[in-house]
């Protein structure tokens, strides 16, 4: 298929599968080898691009991009983020003189990331950065390279206007996608592609038809009421957590970890919930929260409490031809907080996320909301703790009194992440911290400083 | 003059422009094939079947090929021919590759070997230290062991005692350009080969051996490597062999690179160790004995584990003076990836072993760990009689007796050489566990300063008084030394050689044997060519390292890289600067010494020309502008079966002090502020070197904190990508990172008595664990017991010990 897009201000035309990376055919078709493969599965960033359309500027990992993705985006690798005539982006400059790089593999990905956060005038370093891995340097001298590039003004070459291209295999709306998974129910929907394309890359398998949902623009609404949020299937997660930030920080928090940018750019809230992961890290949270999932299958829609999707490991209610259009997030939960327990606190899977609301009326528990990652086949719900909780006066003494009930809640594994025994010990004290969160007491790492 | 001077990497600005050349990135005739490797699933085993008729069906697929295949042994081992390129038919970890796919391309002969239906005749795999143990499984015959003065009885006698065990974790290297090599066939069965490597002539030895060609037949050049960090010293040798067996059948360029998961499934990684102690101390924290148990896990393969696992026992006594001390070391044989070299070869795993007896007696006696460290601290350089200046006896002529064919001679695992010197003991003052007198101490003066700058004590106090109120959050503050020796312990590795051109418009052309993986060695040594003759480094070429100018290199390693071709390469120019000399001083008639180089120009007789209209001048005066150099460290003599001598030229040096804060709840845990002072001597180029030190520490850090490689009961590597292990992030520095530099010359006669860099700061990030000791022990009266990597879940164990509750 031959797929649009302009390439470092070029307008090209790609022949290509639907499932070859951009990653591939930058360096085997392009000879564009500026662009690197670290990890072929979007940890690294020594891939990263920036990509343009019409809601702006954003950084990709290539490796796990697909080309179909890309009809009439824009484009631009490491090799477009110098001038036309060669000058130096200032994030380029800044990372010569403050000697960024060191073997240099990964420094064209933090490049990109650099020039792309400073296009977009973000100054969170750390954030914007946490999707870029670097061996050598210990990151010091890239942090003061993108300090430095801040204050210059963005090069005129970096602007970037999309262009009209035809979309293979994209329908355009939630009707369109409707029909089309009707007729192809073993088809495979690819959202941001941060799962399917490991499916690719590494395990090699054959998707069979594919649909790329990134044109169904009706499925890439937020809409908000008085008190609810509702976000559409297609929505980015860095837009949930745009979303999401106004109203409950504890999970926007946890959404900031959630990826890195890179992935966050490209992975979608529904393509979260629907892989069914038991240890995807917007279910636990949004259980508690009492979020309600909007499925649809040819006209048919259907409504459902999150939780109850989660069937068992690998397993969710959904139909062939079925899919997730939306989840629908009441406003106005003042007690909601979600933790996450990973080994490296940016950008890592987690072994344990627990995310906790309770209503507590005159020093009582009146109602809780108890959901767990990382602890079961599926994100599930702690109802025997929550049980334990209810009717109880909100004390520290019945946090201790509950604790047991995790363990008849949640029969966790060892793995490589964490051992069954920390896991349920953890679990146990993320209630404890919830208590303290709650009293005003200091919880996190990140508040204190030396 | 150009050393000393901060400047950028050579390559900073092909780097940030994407237009730096990695091997996979070179371009390659049309008709060049990719290659990849199938893996046994199977930790231990024969093969009892193998069906690839799916392989060779698939869509690219050019060749496969088995150990059958293959005319030649193809060992692709460093040390002991014991790395068969393809399984023999038995197999002795999970991912040892066992047939070879020859595809169109990366992909296709990827998706290839996938299809692969073997089946296996599994057998217990030996995974851990006690099952390795129990069935005797390791190399050489028993455990080494070197003893110093009497530990026994000084044990026996001392005032206080106790027995630990500290186990650490291996580590992946993650570089982030992944192996690669790419074979090209030249006339007459010649062989080009690029390849991402810290070692070129070990590729070269290794190619022709494989091709059956002498090693003239086979050249390799190496522009860059993305990061090796000792991972790239001999694990590149069986892509490259693959690449140039199937280059040679079928007259071809084949290309090979690892995919993320096959690197880290296939190749070997840091050595874990577990370290019983029992010391010996008194009331003021003075060991008066120490006896270490090390056990080193070395995988399937004896690889670099000997000289790694001697590193270790090199550095069991880190900064202090042991006055009785045993060191025992067991090399076990597992069925799991081949351990290998790792930036510190060793030597982090021997500190982490004396820095945690530190942090033990210190809790013991309810002393400040800094305290107790110092009091153990070899003695300041001025407080020892002779020092570096007193004559030493010169060192006996080397041995090469045992040598044989294809022997692997410039490999650190070489095992051909008995090096049977008597080795040179310089008395029993401040003397090594190893007897070789410490004659540069600087730890004293250098901790002073650190302690000063980073306000320890108050900070110490701060911290303790924080603690009192804070329930949950628990700060912490560490201290820990380096002192590492630097040399290659196999002592004819520490040897260089240099290429130098000058051309008739005054450019010059700069080769030598150490090879540039990112920590700027091309940019130091092109500074010292630069000074030698009085230019500007940009008149200087840098080249790739090419077994075709420079033959017989050690491996970039060691730390020793800028140490010894700096030294060649200032051989080779001062070489051609005296001629030039001599040339222009008989023109006019005075003498060579007072011809002066300088500033891009030649000074003679009052008269002033540019360094290009010298360099003409000489040409037409028919004047060789061309020379080697050769270097080669003095004052070296090593028994490793003894335990005796003096295996370095002297000590890098250096301290680091590390603040964290613990979630009681949780483990998880952070660093809030590190400070650093390393000893680079007189830095070739304090940006460069500053660059290491970071760099260093973090990855140190990394290694004794979230970085956890973990294997199934099956011996299958679970953590192979960076999904699962996880390296250090960019929020993961410290927030407060202050480095400087010491600012003293090397006592030692190097090149501009600089220091090496390369491994010493990794050491450094162990005051990132000691911080953490430090603040579970603030959780409770008990020992916590930490142990290594000190990921959330270890670090909450260690509380829940302190605490008592565990």
């Amino acid at each position: 298929m031959d797929i649009t897009f302009r390439l470092n201000g070029e307008v090209v035309t790609a022949d290509t599968t639907a499932t070859r990376t951009l990653l591939d055919w930058l360096r085997e078709n392009r000879g564009l080898t500026g662009t690197k493969e670290g990890c072929n599965e979007g940890d690294c960033g020594a891939c990263t691009v920036m990509v343009t359309d019409d809601q702006g500027a954003r950084a990709l990992n290539a490796c796990i991009l697909f080309m179909p993705q890309l009809a009439g985006k824009s484009i631009r690798t490491v090799e477009g983020i110098a001038g036309p005539d060669g000058t130096l982006h200032p994030a380029q400059q800044a990372m010569i003189d403050h000697h960024g790089s060191q073997c240099g593999f990964c420094t064209p990905g933090f490049v990109v990331s650099m020039a792309t956060a400073h296009l977009n005038g973000r100054t969170d370093h750390d954030d914007q950065l946490s999707g870029n891995l670097c061996r050598c340097t210990g990151y010091a001298p890239i942090i003061r390279a993108a300090e430095a590039t801040a204050s210059a003004e963005v090069p005129v070459w970096m602007h970037d206007a999309p262009v009209t291209a035809a979309a293979p295999f994209a329908p355009d709306s939630a009707d369109a996608l409707a029909a089309w998974y009707q007729a192809h129910p073993d088809g495979t929907l690819i959202a941001g592609a941060t799962d399917v394309g490991l499916w690719v890359t590494k395990q090699f398998r054959d998707l069979g038809e594919v649909a790329f949902l990134n044109r169904c623009a009706d499925l890439q609404q937020i809409t908000q009421t008085d008190d609810a949020i509702h976000l559409g299937a297609g929505v980015t997660m860095t837009r949930v957590l745009d979303a999401i930030a106004p109203h409950y920080p504890s999970y926007a928090a946890m959404i900031r970890r959630y990826g890195s940018v890179q992935v966050r750019n490209a992975a979608t809230i529904g393509g979260n919930i629907a892989n069914g992961s038991p240890i995807g890290d917007n279910p636990p949270a949004l259980i508690a929260l009492g979020a309600v999932l909007h499925l649809r299958c040819g006209e048919a829609t259907r409504d459902m409490p999150l939780q109850d999707f989660f069937l068992s490991y690998g397993k969710q209610d959904r139909a062939p031809g079925e899919f997730v259009t939306g989840v629908t997030i009441p406003k106005g939960r003042a007690n909601h907080r979600v933790y996450k327990i990973s080994k490296r606190f940016d950008q890592d899977i987690s072994a344990v996320c627990g995310a906790f609301d309770l209503d507590i009326a005159d020093g009582v528990v009146t109602t809780a909301r108890i959901a767990f990652g990382g602890m079961a086949g599926t994100p599930m719900r702690a109802g025997a703790v929550e049980a334990g909780l209810i009717g109880q006066p909100w004390t520290i003494a019945t946090v201790e009194a509950a604790l047991p009930a995790f363990a008849d809640d949640f029969q966790p594994l060892s793995d490589m992440r964490a051992s069954a025994a920390y896991r349920l010990q953890t679990a146990q004290n993320l209630l404890r911290r919830y208590h303290a969160d709650l009293a005003g007491q200091a919880t996190s790492l990140h508040a204190v400083t030396a | 003059m150009s050393v000393a001077k901060p400047l950028p990497h050579d390559a900073a600005a092909l780097h940030v422009t994407g237009a730096a050349r990695y091997v996979d990135d070179i371009p390659t005739p049309a008709n060049t094939l990719s290659l990849a490797f199938g893996l046994s699933t199977c930790a231990r085993g024969t093969i009892t079947a193998m069906d690839l008729d799916a392989v060779r069906a698939a869509p690219g697929v050019v060749m496969v090929m088995t150990a059958d295949d293959l005319a030649r042994a193809c060992d692709v081992s460093p040390s002991n021919h014991d790395e068969p390129l393809l399984s023999d038919g038995t197999v002795h970890y999970a991912g040892q590759p066992v047939f070879l796919v020859i595809a169109d391309s990366h992909g296709q002969a990827r998706r290839a070997a996938a299809l692969a239906r073997i089946t296996y005749d599994a057998q217990d795999p030996i995974l851990t230290v006690e099952q390795a143990l129990a069935a005797d499984s390791r190399f050489e015959d028993g455990p080494r062991v070197w003893t110093k003065g009497d530990p026994d009885a000084a044990l026996s006698k001392a005032p206080h005692r106790l027995q630990g065990r500290i186990t650490m974790g291996g580590q992946e290297h993650f570089y982030l350009e992944g192996q690669s090599a790419l074979a090209i066939p030249q006339e007459a069965g010649d062989m080009l080969v690029h390849s991402s490597t810290q070692h070129p002539t070990e590729i070269q030895h290794k190619v022709a051996e494989a091709l059956g060609v002498p090693m003239h037949a086979v050249r390799v050049a190496v522009r860059r490597m993305g990061g090796g960090f000792g991972g790239k010293e001999s694990q590149g040798n069986a892509l490259a062999v693959a690449c140039a067996v199937a280059a040679a059948v079928t007259r071809r360029p084949c290309k090979m690179r690892y995919d993320r998961d096959d690197d880290m499934v296939i190749t070997g990684k840091r050595h874990d160790f577990t370290i019983d102690y029992d010391v010996g101390f008194d009331a003021g924290g003075r060991l008066q004995a120490v006896d270490f148990t090390h056990y080193a896990r070395c995988g399937w393969a004896m690889d670099l584990s000997l000289p790694v696992a001697d590193r270790a026992m090199l550095h069991a006594d880190n900064a202090y003076l042991l006055d009785a001390c045993r060191i025992t070391s067991h090399r076990l044989k597992t069925n799991t990836q081949s351990a290998t070299a790792f930036r510190g070869f060793g030597g982090p795993q021997g500190v982490v072993g004396i820095e945690r007896v530190m942090d033990h007696v210190a809790q013991t006696l309810g002393l400040d760990p800094v305290a107790v460290r110092r009091v153990n601290y070899y003695r300041a350089m001025g407080d020892v009689a002779g020092g570096l200046s007193a004559p030493r006896p010169a060192a006996p002529p080397e041995s090469i007796s045992g040598k044989m064919m294809h022997a692997d001679l410039a490999s650190r695992g070489s095992q051909t050489v008995a090096d049977d010197r008597h080795a040179v003991v310089a008395g029993d003052v401040n003397t090594t566990p190893y007897g070789m007198a410490v004659e540069d101490f600087i730890l004293h003066e250098m901790t002073d300063r650190l302690l000063d700058k980073a306000d320890y004590a108050a900070r110490r106090a701060a911290i303790a008084d924080w603690n009192a109120g804070s329930p949950v959050l628990k700060r912490g503050i560490g201290f820990a030394p380096v002192k590492f020796g630097i040399s290659f312990t196999l002592t004819h590795l520490n040897q260089a050689g240099a290429l130098v051109h000058v051309y008739q418009d005054g450019s010059i052309h700069l080769n030598h044997g150490g090879t540039e993986m990112g920590q700027g060695l091309f940019q130091k040594v092109a500074q010292v060519a630069a000074s030698r003759f009085g230019v500007d480094v940009g008149a200087i070429k840098i080249t790739a390292t090419d077994t075709d100018k420079v033959p017989n290199t050690s491996a970039t390693a060691a730390s020793s890289g800028a140490d010894l071709n700096g030294m060649a390469v200032a051989i080779a120019c001062d070489t051609i600067r005296d001629r030039i000399a001599d040339c222009l001083a008989a023109l006019h008639q005075v003498a060579p010494q007072t011809v002066v180089f300088g500033d891009n120009t030649v000074t003679v007789a009052g008269e002033s020309m540019t360094f290009a209209q010298a360099a003409l001048t000489a040409y037409q005066n028919r004047v060789s502008l061309s020379a080697t150099g050769f270097y080669k460290t003095p004052d070296l003599a090593w028994d490793r079966i003894a335990g005796q001598g003096r295996p370095f030229f002297y000590f890098a040096q250096g301290c680091a002090i590390t603040e964290v804060v613990v979630d009681t709840l949780t483990g998880e845990n952070r660093i809030l502020r590190t400070d650093v002072l390393h000893d680079a001597g007189a830095s070739l180029n304090p940006a460069l070197d500053i660059g290491q030190v970071e760099g260093g520490y973090v990855q140190g850090a990394g290694w004794l904190t979230m970085e956890e490689l973990v294997w199934d009961a099956a011996g299958t590597l679970r953590t192979h990508a960076p999904s699962t292990y996880k390296i250090p992030a960019c929020s993961d520095r410290p927030p407060v990172f202050n480095v400087d530099l010491w600012d003293q010359p090397n006592p030692a006669a190097t090149i501009y008595r600089s220091k090496a860099v390369g491994e010493p700061p990794f050491m450094l990030g162990v005051s990132n664990f000691a911080a953490l000791v430090d603040a579970v022990a603030s959780c409770g009266p008990h020992w916590p017991d930490l142990q290594a990597p000190a990921t959330a879940e270890q670090v909450l164990a260690a509380t829940l010990r302190a605490k008592g509750q565990r």
